[in-house]
């Protein structure tokens, strides 16, 4: 048994978003100063709430996108179709408007360096999200831990964090495998096709590693990622998910 | 109360039934949070253990030659969905525990996966919660839990736990997986007790 997450009451308050950028057409990072956050761990996520002029009010969760050492806290939003809140926070939310929320939730799905590996980061879509998180704490910490990543994305253009994937791929001890779902460039050296045994065997980790896995993307991407690992072996207990259900949680 | 900026939303049309912080969706959502167990139904059985004389056990046929029950309800997820009418088919609860006198207050269900979630015995007796293995009208599929789970409608669904194997009867109350994570121990959607503390 891990240890027990510190239990503290969760109050609401108020953050001031300060840069908004978009990652893909439909996909928007926004990042928020937050005068009395108490930090997080890696994987966490936090409940945005949103209330109109009339008191009416509704909620959404959403993985943080930041590091625990990043100075302020981000999400990454992926505009739903008819998405009630995810379309406001895509296409309405602008710099200096303020946003109530509370967190940090969840104590399953994180990562922190005394965690240990070898690591395996399974993403497919925005799934890559709370990953990046931990990707993050793995870099301000110079973790030792070897990594390995597998992001699966439907064309180049709709892989989220491209360019600091790159960056981190450039240290000797994290490997990043792309897999493009729809469409490749041509002269496309990473995978292509939806992820299966195969590809989970040769961007992952031998069983003989023992590796600790995290897997996060739409249900039916982490069913297939979740099974294909068990039935090559892996041991179930060292295999994370989170699911963003089919309305995009 | 801080209104955000340019945000109108939308409100359920049925309110009444939507708790608060909650939205309606026609999906059926997945949460877990490893991988999906398979348990063939030959090795399956249900188990109520604990403060028991001693344990008592269904095999999946003995189970299937309980009466059954089909149920239309709504589910509240912690995760703020809500699905209205949802129709599910089981044992009751009130049919299992009928079979072993117990002292118990409390259960905590346990699951294949090594999942657990604590809930008052109070709130599984009174046709309040079953053990379901059908959703409209099939096999419940692996992914929500089949081949049985627990419901418990009127708690948060991760109180309704998934790939159940049985009840572990207690004479005081034990926290489950996620209620150690920071997760509320009780979980009222009317109360939106979601977090500890709440």
């Amino acid at each position: 048994m891990e240890r027990t997450a510190l239990l503290r009451r969760l109050t609401w308050q108020t953050g001031t978003v300060i840069a908004t950028t978009f990652e893909t057409p439909r996909v928007r990072t926004i990042t928020f100063a937050v005068p009395d956050w108490h930090g997080h761990r890696a994987g966490q996520h936090l409940d945005v709430r949103l209330t109109a002029p009339d008191g009416y009010q509704t909620q959404r969760s959403y993985s943080i996108a930041s590091g625990p050492e990043d100075d302020h806290l981000s999400i990454t939003v992926e505009r739903l179709d008819d998405g009630e809140v995810s379309s406001y926070l895509v296409d309405e939310l602008r710099a200096g408007d303020e946003l109530e929320f509370r967190g940090p939730i969840g104590g399953h799905f994180v990562w922190e360096n005394a965690t240990g590996g070898p690591l395996f980061l399974v993403a497919g879509g925005s799934g890559l999200v709370p990953l990046r998180s931990m990707l993050r704490h793995h870099r301000a910490t110079s973790s030792q831990v070897p990594v390995r990543v597998l992001c699966s994305a439907r064309s180049l253009e709709l892989l989220i964090y491209r360019q600091e994937l790159m960056e981190l791929a450039a240290s000797p001890l994290v490997d990043v495998s792309i897999t493009l779902t729809r469409e490749a460039p041509e002269d496309w050296a990473g995978y292509r096709g939806r992820i299966d045994s195969m590809l989970l065997s040769e961007a992952g980790w031998p069983i003989s590693a023992e590796p600790l896995t995290y897997v996060c993307g739409p249900t039916a991407f982490v069913e297939t990622a979740a099974a294909g690992l068990v039935s090559m072996g892996h041991d179930p207990g060292r295999i994370r998910t989170e699911r963003f259900g089919g309305t995009g949680m | 109360m801080a209104v955000t900026r340019g945000f109108l939303g939308r409100r359920p049309s049925d309110s009444s039934r939507v708790p608060p912080g909650q939205y309606v969706t026609r999906d059926f959502p997945v949460l877990s949070a490893g991988p999906t167990p398979s348990t063939r139904l030959d090795d399956w059985d249900f188990t109520l253990r604990g403060s028991v004389e001693s344990p008592v056990s269904w095999s999946w046929a003995e189970f299937q030659a309980l009466p059954r029950e089909k149920f239309t309800v709504d589910i509240h997820c912690v995760t703020k969905w809500t699905k209205l009418d949802m129709p599910w088919s089981g044992v009751s609860l009130d049919t299992l525990l009928s079979a072993v006198p117990t002292p118990a207050s409390h259960a905590l269900a346990f699951s294949d996966g090594g999942y657990t979630t604590n809930i008052p015995l109070a709130d599984l007796r009174g046709g309040k919660a079953w053990i379901v293995d059908e959703y409209d009208g099939r096999p419940l599929d692996p992914e929500h839990g089949g081949p049985a789970r627990l419901l418990v409608p009127h708690l948060y669904f991760w109180k309704s736990a998934k790939w159940i194997r049985g009840l572990n009867l207690l004479t005081e109350d034990q926290p489950g997986f996620w209620e150690r994570y920071g997760y509320h121990n009780y979980g009222d959607p009317w109360k939106e007790q979601r977090y500890y503390g709440d």
